[in-house]
């Protein structure tokens, strides 16, 4: 075999923090032909980014190459020294960035920065620079590139920003390009195209590309390899069809199962049967549905956020809520939490329009012990200087008035027991739990006051994929359990799929389409539908080969 | 402060020994300020005329002044007069621009806009000369001093707090204290004052050193403060018509006292901001 393009052999990179140093790689060795693509994958911490901020030396001050050696195209680059980095970034490797709208320099128009990113490595005019920035805004099949070559990325979509930065990462046609979480917090659909675009590009030009994903599904489907990082360490590495088909190593096995497929249930992604069902509870008043949303509007300004919505939920039942960014589905559900005011259209819980009582009143409300809800990122939906048992105790002390001692005490821990957070937890800060136990922090709050409308704001969106599997299956069972009612809000329409028994699509505050989850999967009837199951990266080991 | 803060703490002041400084000298002032009664070799205000203008020596180690007061002693006590008039002052413009500047940044809407603009009016003022006002209306008094320098520190610190809860107030725990049934004044006051509390610790310790400038300003144009008083800004403004005479330490000592006293807080402010914030130190 001749010499690969990129090869890492034994990295190690530690980090002086305040808490000691870090050893974040521990001997790490990668290979990567030229032209080929290669996914590194793994959980956040497993030090897949690290790697490759080492690999184009742009570790911040605190972290140095500890260990190892970096060759790149024959070449020692482990101490570049600055004038070789200079002529390797860019122009022999590139990288495109999580988060483009943040990568890019806000007060200068996109084309500048094109230009600038050629006129750093190579010889060229104003004018040369700004003709070759515009064939490269062609190359990223930007829409009226003309046009936009005068743009300010504030003035672009978060895809078309990403397409910006794929056309600076390839202007000095680089041999290696590494994407670090290209997509990230971009939209499906939008998802689908910028990882197409990347790897036509790579295919065209005869780059290799370096894919950093948490994704499984995304490496599969774009990477001829994968190597999966957990810890600091590659703990497995394979082509992608073989390696995803009989994964060896236990970490990867568990990573796979973990990751939701288009036909997995909930009790897959653990491997453990769900909670037996209890019987719904009888509703309070009368037969009618638990929620009832009639015409729900809500404009920002001149903006129409929600554009007449109406839906019902039965108790006990757990529909799904999902769409793009823009789409309405969070301005809906605060509304229906009563934390916004609705602009028009009624909301009935129980038959009662709780819609007129207006969102800053609520809190008094006899219903909003009832209606409770878990948000998004746990990391910043606990108050930083609550413990957890304060906490999970606010809603007791605040909405059903249990003052201190052992009547509190014990609804909180039967709160955090339900939600598997061990006990000796309960009198930590939330900066001294992992991710997974605030979430679980977040549930056991929402369930304390036992509401009978749980509304779940992508709940699992800022999670792990192992972690999410667990919260997933705990959410599940608690349903299934205590018979509360399910509004669930995602994006990811693998995951609704599999917590909801209903699903509605949501387009530009519209309802888009209605019906039962597994219906609107197999045979979307939408145009809309259809295209946001097709954008889904489907990680499917044991189908087929991966179209790399 | 847990053990996990005071153990950043102590790194950071590791990294950064001019904040470890800093923080030893404003507590020293500190120190110096409670015992003044016990730490002054003599009574501050008694004159000895025979003993008058007498350069630095073993028994007045920052000589005598035009009255033969000790300098010494009356800087010590001046220390106290100053810092109880910075510390007065910073404490109610903190507690009422944070209350102010908290209801503002969480109400938003037309609350918001009236109470920005009427700061923005505060602001346009030189303040100085805005407090030189307030102290000659008000009356010659410690308090009206007090008052004054709480009064132009106030649009600040109602910027401020405004601010950081204005970024704080549709995070996801502020929304689960309401999905909670908090009522908003609690939350305001209970949820979110606490939580910008070490961001406005370095507000409290930079302005603290602004106090002491300003209440040491007034007293040199002659407002507020009365000879014979001990206090550094008329000390200053004593000792300066007998300079030109070569009697360099009546104004060198409380000026000087003037200077450090406001260098620590200045520090201890950026230090503080090290330790609540790593990132932003560059």
């Amino acid at each position: 075999m001749s010499e690969p393009l990129l090869s890492v052999e034994n990295l190690h990179v530690r980090f002086a923090t305040r808490g000691g140093e870090v050893h974040a790689v521990r001997g790490v060795s990668l290979h990567l032909a030229a032209g080929e693509t290669l996914g590194v994958v793994g959980e956040s911490g497993s030090g897949k980014s690290v790697t490759a901020y080492a690999i184009t030396h742009l570790l911040d001050r605190a972290g140095r190459i500890a260990e190892g050696r970096i060759r790149f195209a024959g070449r020692d680059i482990t101490r570049a020294g600055r004038q070789e980095l200079r002529d390797l970034r860019g122009a022999a490797i590139s990288m495109v960035f999580q988060n483009p709208r943040a990568a890019l320099n806000p007060i200068r128009r996109v084309g500048d920065q094109i230009a600038d990113a050629l006129r750093a490595h190579r010889d060229l005019g104003r004018r040369a620079a700004r003709a070759r920035a515009l064939e490269l805004l062609e190359a990223v099949r930007i829409r009226d590139a003309a046009a936009r070559l005068d743009a300010y990325p504030h003035e672009l979509s978060g895809g078309m920003c990403q397409r910006v930065m794929i056309a600076m990462a390839i202007a000095c046609a680089p041999r290696l390009l590494i994407a670090d979480e290209p997509t990230t917090g971009l939209d499906v659909t939008t998802q689908k195209t910028v990882m197409e675009l990347l790897s036509a590009l790579i295919a065209e030009r005869g780059m290799a590309m370096m894919l950093i994903t948490h994704d499984l599904g995304l490496a599969a489907q774009y990477c001829r390899r994968v190597a999966v990082m957990e810890q600091g360490r590659v703990v497995e590495e394979g082509p992608t069809a073989a390696l995803f088909r009989a994964p060896r190593h236990p970490y990867t096995r568990r990573l796979v199962a973990a990751s939701p497929t288009r036909h997995s249930t909930v009790a897959d992604l653990v491997g453990e049967a769900p909670a037996p069902a209890a019987p719904p509870p009888a509703p309070r008043r009368g037969e009618g549905p638990l929620l009832e949303v009639q015409g729900l509007c809500r404009s920002f300004g001149r903006v129409l956020a929600v554009d007449g919505v109406s839906f019902r939920l039965a108790p006990g039942e757990s529909l799904g809520l999902v769409g793009e960014s823009g789409s309405g589905k969070t301005t809906l559900s605060r509304m229906i939490c009563r934390l916004l005011d609705a602009s028009a259209g009624r909301i009935l819980f129980e038959g009662e329009d709780i819609g007129a009582i207006p969102a800053r009143r609520f809190h008094r409300a006899p219903q909003r012990r009832d209606i409770q809800i878990v948000f998004q990122d746990p990391n910043d939906s606990i108050n930083p200087r609550f413990t957890a048992f304060q906490a999970i105790a606010h809603p007791l002390r605040r909405l059903e008035g249990l003052g201190e001692g052992p009547a509190l005490r014990a609804r909180v821990e039967a709160a955090a027991a339900r939600c598997g957070l061990p006990l000796e937890l309960l009198d930590r800060f939330p900066h001294q739990l992992s991710g997974g136990q605030k979430a679980r922090v977040g549930i056991a709050r929402a369930i304390a006051t036992r509401p009978r409308l749980l509304v779940l704001d992508e709940p699992t969106a800022a999670l792990d994929v192992s972690v999410q599997a667990v919260v997933l299956k705990l959410l599940d069972d608690l349903r299934r359990q205590d018979g509360m009612a399910y509004l669930f809000v995602s994006h990811d329409l693998n995951v609704v799929r599999m917590m909801c028994e209903r699903t509605i699509v949501l387009r530009l505050g519209r309802i888009e389409e209605e019906g039962p989850s597994q219906a609107i999967f197999a045979a979307p009837r939408s145009d809309y539908a259809r295209e946001l199951l097709a954008a889904i990266p489907h990680f499917a080991p044991d189908e087929q080969e991966a179209t790399a | 402060m847990s053990a996990s803060t005071l153990r950043h703490a102590a790194f950071v002041l590791r990294g950064n020994p001019v904040t470890a400084l800093a923080a030893a000298g404003a507590l020293a002032l500190l120190l110096v300020a409670v015992f003044a009664d016990w730490l002054a070799p003599y009574d501050p205000v008694a004159s000895n005329v025979a003993n008058a203008l007498r350069p630095p020596s073993a028994a007045h180690w920052a000589g005598t002044d035009q009255l033969g007061r000790d300098i010494l002693s009356r800087l010590i006590h001046a220390a106290r007069m100053d810092l109880a008039i910075a510390f007065a002052a910073v404490s109610l413009s903190f507690l009422v621009g944070a209350v102010v500047g908290a209801v503002c940044g969480y109400l938003g809407g037309m609350t918001d806009r009236v109470v920005g603009r009427v700061v923005d009016v505060l602001m346009a003022f030189p303040l100085f000369v805005l407090a030189m006002a307030l102290v000659a209306a008000l009356g010659n008094h410690v308090q009206n001093i007090v008052i004054a320098t709480a009064f132009i520190n106030l649009p600040f610190y109602i910027r401020f707090a405004r601010a950081e809860v204005n970024v704080r107030r549709n995070l996801g725990w502020v929304e689960a204290a309401r999905a909670s049934g908090e009522p908003h004044l609690s939350l305001v006051l209970r949820f979110l004052l606490p939580n910008v509390l070490p961001a406005m610790a370095v507000q409290i310790s930079l302005n603290l050193g602004w106090a002491i400038l300003n209440a040491a300003g007034l007293s040199f144009i002659g407002l507020g403060i009365t000879p014979p008083t001990p206090e550094w800004g008329i000390m200053v403004a004593e000792g300066a018509r007998f300079i030109t005479a070569g009697h360099w330490w009546l104004v060198a000592f409380p000026g000087l006292a003037l200077m450090l006293s406001v260098l620590c807080f200045n520090l201890l402010g950026d230090g503080l901001r090290d330790i609540l914030d790593p990132r932003m130190r560059t």
